[in-house]
């Protein structure tokens, strides 16, 4: 390893900069990939760095920024860093604005050494674009000619000798999904670790703007008229410039009469122009037959009028299903495991170490694990469907849909992310280029009910309804979750419809979008989309998780002062008074500890608070444990009910449908379960969402927003069920 | 390109006659861009292939007529836009 990294050292770093974060000996070189969407871009990345990958942040920005060590030839290595994908470098949203703030700043310490470009073979005009744009910029460059297989399909030849000559870098003609002309794109890529930028320039920006230019050249000392070009246009977007060099740039620009618009649409034009003379060299179309492809005709189904919501439709519910009932079975599998493993430490030693292992860290732990089925299995799906195309045909049938509630047909996958987890499909509300269809999606994104809110649903569900099937093909406790699962998208609809009237509209929304061809899903990316979301919670959440599992069971064990002794002691005289068995005192006995504990005491604070929605200070504990994260609810109600019980080796249903009320019923009625549903299918049980929320709101507005509009729906709500049915 | 410069200009002061817009085609009828009418829509439709001169067909509509599915030049690209994005695109008669 330290070998490969000595190795991987070279001297030819270009220009490590003052802003370079290690010293020029030792970092890797940088590359960065770039291209269109639905060019590749993902499978190249994931081609060239497999496991070996890392999600971070751009400073100052909350993009996403997917990094990997990639294995050149012999035993050099680079970093490569994943830009979103765009169709210029003129940015038309949030994501495309990284890239700006990356390739203008030659001092940043992101700056690559080179880019490598993906390009859609059978859409070489289109994609060239980005590309004259990149060479014009003077980066050093490589294009990747992606998705050759399907140009050939088409009948598309491309005389690559002719293409590298017009062009003046290499061209790597590849398959990336199957892998095919990697190695020689590593080779290639060893190859321009020194590279020089592409000698060739497509486009000159007009005679007349050339002492704007030189004026902006001059000031930021850049390389040449083109990059300048950008400063004119962007500068107001890029975060890199102070606010003296802004203002310089305002006033520049308008001294000049410089007119952002019509610039750039003459450049795209002329750029148009050139590409196609150039392709005309290049590139030769032989149709043997006019056959429709099998896109359309699969479009022809999959967008119909009926088939294609039926289709639409059987997928979610298809989805249901996995998530309740096929990942049942390794939860069961982990369940027992982390019961045995508990059994098996108590067994062996005693004391209150062990305790704190078993019934708090271990029994945190599972709560963790236990989840990781039902989470790789939706992103599985998620993935899938985002793979093959499908989630663009979706797209465009919700979107006349969703427009009178304020959304957008965009708005439709992150809200169906939203039900993994509000986490990043707020962050993926980003590809929304307007503001506020965006604001409105990610304010009510939370209300979907995420993969957090499974183990709640999954525990007081089976609580309370019975498993039989219903007509004999639907299983009842599935159409429960379904019901649930719906309520939290009619609020969330009938919310963006609330905040549409109130909010104003600060820019032009777009629709327009690319429709993939349809296509099988790699397998692999689709893996390690589910390795990357898993770890994420377990990481992310997990130590929460864990963490709050530890502080409970302090807090459920120890009290304040002598309360806790003396509540034993008042117990132990009425157990010899009235001859209780040992168990029934035993039982009392732990009983009284809790309710005496910290925890306890905490939740008979807030109970006058719920008491309206049908709740005690035990589910007030939990209820303000699991705002850090709400599937800590499952965790709390375990520890809580398991604290002083021989059986707490035994499932959380379990130990919760034992709970019995004051005369000796079952505590959990449906009545009590369903006001308890309905709290967390509205509340705002979510610190990280909050944060996310913020991060990407860059105001407090909105998380404080979401957490009293969704808190207030959440008691509104259960309160109006509690009162009815009890 | 001089010709492509000025139609993209020009098209945007101009009060625009009753031409066909792209929201006009029927299902499978193909015709050739004229010139895009919002300047700022124009940026996004250009930098996504749909330059003046470029043939456009309709290959269909959502089942709620909107929005609709525009083929692209020769290379059966399909860009999805809504109905208020596609009369931006006037045609040539």
């Amino acid at each position: 390893m330290a070998g490969a990294i000595q190795d991987a050292v070279r001297p030819a770093t270009p220009q490590p900069g003052p802003g370079g974060a290690l010293p020029p000996a030792e970092r890797l070189p940088r590359l960065a990939l770039i291209g269109n969407p639905n060019s590749g871009k993902t499978s190249l990345f994931n081609q060239l760095t497999g496991l070996n990958q890392k999600v971070g942040n751009f400073p100052g920005v909350t993009v996403d920024r997917k990094t990997g060590i990639a294995a050149l030839g012999g035993q050099r290595r680079a970093e490569v860093v994943d830009l979103p994908g765009t169709y210029s470098l003129y940015p038309k949203s949030l994501d495309e604005r990284v890239i700006a703030d990356l390739l203008y700043n030659p001092l940043s310490p992101d700056y690559p050494d080179f880019v490598v470009v993906t390009v859609d073979a059978s859409n070489l005009r289109r994609s060239l674009l980005l590309f004259s744009q990149l060479a014009d910029l003077g980066l050093p460059a490589i294009l990747a000619l992606n998705m050759t297989d399907v140009a050939a399909e088409r009948g598309i030849q491309i005389d690559l000798p002719a293409l590298e000559r017009e062009l003046g870098v290499p061209v790597v003609p590849m398959n990336a999904r199957k892998g095919v002309g990697l190695a020689a794109l590593r080779i290639v890529m060893a190859d321009r670790l020194a590279a020089r930028p592409p000698a060739g320039r497509f486009w000159q920006p007009a005679a007349e703007l050339r002492p704007l230019l030189a004026a902006i050249r001059t000031r930021f000392d850049l390389p040449n008229d083109y990059l300048a070009l950008h400063y004119a246009h962007q500068f107001g977007q890029l975060h890199f410039l102070s606010e003296a060099d802004r203002h310089y740039l305002t006033e520049l620009t308008q001294e000049y009469g410089f007119d952002s618009t019509a610039q750039q649409a003459s450049e795209t034009v002329a750029r148009y122009a050139h590409i196609n003379e150039l392709l005309l060299e290049v590139v030769t179309v032989t149709r043997t037959e006019r056959r429709e492809p099998a896109s359309n005709r699969i479009d022809k189904v999959l967008t119909h009028r009926v088939f294609g919501y039926l289709i639409f439709l059987a997928i979610l519910f298809l989805l249901f299903q996995a998530i309740f009932a096929w990942a049942q079975y390794p939860m069961d599998l982990i369940d027992q495991g982390i019961s045995a493993l508990s059994a098996a430490i108590q067994e062996r030693f005693s004391g209150p170490l062990v305790r704190l292992l078993t019934e708090g860290v271990i029994a945190g732990l599972g709560g963790v694990l236990i989840f990781i089925p039902q989470i790789a299995l939706l992103f599985a799906f998620l993935a899938v469907l985002e793979e093959t195309g499908y989630m663009a045909r979706v797209t465009f049938l919700m979107d006349k849909l969703m427009r009178p509630f304020g959304l957008s047909g965009k708005s439709v996958v992150p809200l169906i992310s939203g039900l993994a987890c509000a986490v990043p499909a707020i962050m993926g509300a980003r590809t929304i280029e307007s503001w506020k269809d965006r604001m409105l999606t990610i304010f009510v994104t939370p209300l979907m009910s995420c993969s957090a809110r499974i183990p709640v649903y999954t525990v007081l569900v089976a609580l309370v309804v019975p498993d039989e099937s219903w007509l004999g093909i639907f299983n009842l406790r599935g159409l429960v979750l379904m019901g649930l699962y719906l309520l939290g998208l009619g609020s969330a609809l009938l919310s963006a419809l609330l905040l549409k009237t109130v909010l104003k509209a600060r820019e032009r929304s777009y629709f327009i979008m690319e429709f993939p061809v349809y296509r099988w899903p790699r397998w692999k990316n689709v893996g390690l989309t589910i390795v990357e979301k898993v770890k994420a919670f377990i990481f992310q959440a997990g130590k929460v998780i864990v963490a709050i599992s530890v502080l409970l069971w302090v807090l459920a064990s120890y009290g304040p002062g002598q309360r806790q002794a003396q509540a034993e002691a008042q117990v132990q005289q009425t157990a010899q008074a009235q001859r209780w068995p040992a168990a029934e005192t035993e039982r009392r006995v732990a009983s009284a500890r809790l309710e005496n504990s910290y925890a306890g005491t905490f939740g008979h604070v807030i109970e006058p608070v719920i008491r309206p929605l049908g709740f005690d200070w035990k589910i007030g504990i939990a209820l303000l444990t699991s705002f850090a994260a709400r599937e800590v609810f499952v965790g709390t109600m375990s520890t809580i009910y398991s604290v002083g019980q021989d059986a707490d080796l035994g499932t959380v249903q379990q130990k919760l449908a034992n709970e019995k009320d004051a005369s000796g019923q079952p505590f959990f009625t449906p009545a009590r379960a369903l006001s308890l549903l309905v709290f967390y299918v509205f509340a705002m049980q979510c610190m990280s969402t909050l944060a996310v929320t913020y991060r990407e709101t860059k105001s407090w507005r909105w998380p404080l927003g979401q957490l009293v509009y969704m808190t207030g729906l959440a008691y509104a709500a259960s309160l109006f069920v509690w009162q009815l049915f009890a | 390109m001089a010709l492509f410069r000025r139609s993209a200009a020009v098209a945007a002061s101009q009060p625009a006659p009753a031409r066909r817009t792209a929201n006009d085609l029927r299902p499978g009828e193909a015709a050739t861009v004229c010139c895009l009418k919002d300047p700022q829509m124009a940026l996004k439709l250009l930098e996504m292939g749909c330059i003046p001169g470029t043939q456009v067909r309709l290959a269909g509509r959502a089942p709620l007529g909107d929005p609709l599915m525009l083929v692209l030049g020769d290379e059966e690209y399909t860009l999805s836009l809504r109905v208020s994005e596609a009369v931006t695109i006037q045609l040539k008669d």
